[in-house]
């Protein structure tokens, strides 16, 4: 995120060439800048529509800060500190840019007394989810754009996840923030009867956000995601998409402390259940009903309602022992009727192959049409898998050796290793 | 905030138009305009002759060229256009959903860049 490559790219321990700090109060100034990112952009950004002055302006309190708290200490209220720092940078750049006359702008942004972030925090970042997501942005930019504005990510993160080049992302970004504020698209909260419209733009891009770094664990970005999502649940009941998404991350979250072990990652229906947060499982269950008894008698339900349904049913192995491989399977089929994507056709294959037997499994996988399908691990680790319950076992090790040389995670990789070193054994 | 919005449509569809067809649209549009200046958002309209009616002027090159037509030839072309003033993009979204224009063509909505210098 912006913040966090500004906390470590500027050496903050040093100071006139002595070190003052420590790196506790290194890692707490680290911890208020990430997590008070994305509302102070959006309480900076709110008035005037311009995010990039804000950035700019939250740039410079990011570098105030690690000038005086390491010597003067954390201030007791660090984000109304970088609020106004943030907003009195933005009065000297606003006289310095002044040619002519300063219009009522100045004035407001002069009145930095009383600020409480805390208050404001809500509404504000929620207004900013919706610009993003605004119909008169590209579709395609909305996410990215509500992961570096919202959740503070950089570009060349987002690009990434997104597989574009950092520079591309770059400049998009600049472009939909340039006519977020020429065009005049406004920081409120839109009408009721925009919800829906509106609402599947945010939680694209708040699972988006979450899907980032989900594997490796305790991120703040996770946390964040979630708690967007409980936001927006709470914002719009209604939906019932607000409450499937939040249920979706509700059950992954809740296989935190399962999904890893000594490094290696443990397959969902192979985790230790004990380890599992039963409540959050529990309330994620509750989620998913209410979404269902909001929803219009006969819809389809949402992407997200199926995609929490489908890990309800891996829940459920905690009471029962054991994972229901044909319910799973209606549930992808569904999912790949109503919203198909190369996830959820390659999932859907490895859940028919363990209902129905491998060579079901590998029909389906030869029947995938998706771009990119070469490159995709899982692909190549469900089709391995596949091959090797069919006893071919030579092809299956290629086909491991296939998804480990597109795997980018680590604990992935050490699954795949081992699966590939059984195999081996038995070849020899 | 200042935004203008461009109408742009198909020439082609007005020649088929009858004589009842062309009172009707100028009613709409007259309800239109009004319902903007009830509004009090109201700032200027015009509805204009044809684009191959246009005379094209530059001096980009260095010298004067003018040209008979319009800058560019397209299917739509540059019908007409209203001003009016409001508070942001999704009040301006509103107003040009009610545009006549948009049954028939596309409106394109800009906002002005006088006042943001």
């Amino acid at each position: 995120m912006p913040c966090r490559s500004l906390w470590q790219g500027r050496d903050p321990l040093f100071r006139d060439g002595q070190r003052v700090s420590d790196s506790q109060t290194q890692a707490r100034a680290e911890d208020v800048a990430r997590a008070a990112y994305g509302k102070l952009i959006a309480m900076l950004a709110s008035r005037s529509g311009d995010i990039m002055a804000a950035e700019d302006a939250l740039a410079d309190a990011f570098v105030s800060a690690l000038k005086t708290w390491p010597t003067r200490g954390i201030p007791d209220k660090p984000e109304a500190w970088l609020l106004t720092v943030a907003k009195n940078r933005r009065i000297d750049q606003v006289r310095k840019d002044a040619r002519l006359v300063i219009t009522d702008e100045a004035n407001e942004m002069a009145d930095t007394q009383a600020i409480e972030p805390q208050e404001a925090q809500f509404d504000e970042r929620l207004k900013l989810l919706y610009v993003c997501a605004h119909p008169a942005l590209d579709e395609g930019i909305r996410t990215p754009l509500m992961l570096q504005t919202v959740l503070g990510l950089e570009a060349k993160q987002i690009a990434e996840a997104f597989l574009v080049k950092p520079a591309t992302m770059a400049q998009r970004l600049v472009r939909a923030k340039r006519k977020i504020k020429s065009a005049g698209i406004p920081f409120v909260i839109p009408e009721p009867e925009a919800y829906p419209e509106r609402m599947s733009a945010v939680l694209e891009a708040v699972y988006g956000a979450y899907a980032v770094d989900w594997l490796e664990g305790d991120s703040d970005l996770c946390h964040e995601a979630f708690f967007l999502s409980n936001i927006l649940a709470q914002l719009a009941p209604e939906e019932p998409e607000t409450l499937g998404l939040t249920a979706l991350i509700g059950f992954i979250e809740a296989r935190r402390d399962a999904r890893i072990s000594n490094g290696i990652l443990v397959p969902v229906p192979e985790q230790d259940t004990e380890r599992w947060d039963h409540q959050l499982i529990d309330r994620s269950v509750s989620l998913l009903t209410q979404a269902a008894l909001r929803r219009v008698p006969k819809q389809i339900p949402g992407r997200f309602q199926l995609e929490a349904a489908i890990q309800a049913v891996h829940a459920a192995r905690a009471a029962t022992g054991q994972t229901d491989w044909r319910a799973l399977s209606q549930l992808y089929h569904g999912l790949m009727t109503a919203y198909p994507t190369i996830g959820g056709a390659v999932s859907r294959a490895a859940a028919v192959a363990e209902d129905a037997g491998a060579l079901e499994g590998l029909k389906l996988l030869d029947q995938i049409a998706f771009d990119g399908l070469d490159t995709y691990q899982p692909y190549h680790a469900v089709r391995a898998h596949c091959l090797a319950e069919h006893d071919q076992i030579a092809e299956a090790a290629e086909a491991y050796a296939k998804a480990i040389a597109f795997c980018t995670d680590g604990p992935s990789k050490k699954w795949l290793e081992k699966k590939i070193a059984v195999l081996r054994e038995k070849m020899s | 905030m200042r935004y203008t919005f461009l109408l742009y449509s198909d020439p082609a569809m007005a020649a088929g138009m009858s004589q009842e067809d062309w009172a009707e649209s100028k009613k709409a549009f007259g309800i239109y305009i009004g319902a903007l200046q009830e509004a009090g958002v109201f700032i200027d309209t015009d509805w204009l002759q044809p684009a191959e009616t246009a005379t094209t002027i530059t001096l980009a090159s260095g010298e004067k060229r003018i040209q008979d037509g319009p800058f560019a030839e397209t299917k739509e072309t540059l019908g007409g256009f209203f001003a009016i003033n409001v508070e942001n993009l999704d009040v301006a979204l509103k107003w040009a959903e009610q545009c006549p224009a948009v049954h028939y063509g596309k409106v394109e909505i800009r906002s002005s860049a006088m006042g943001n210098v």
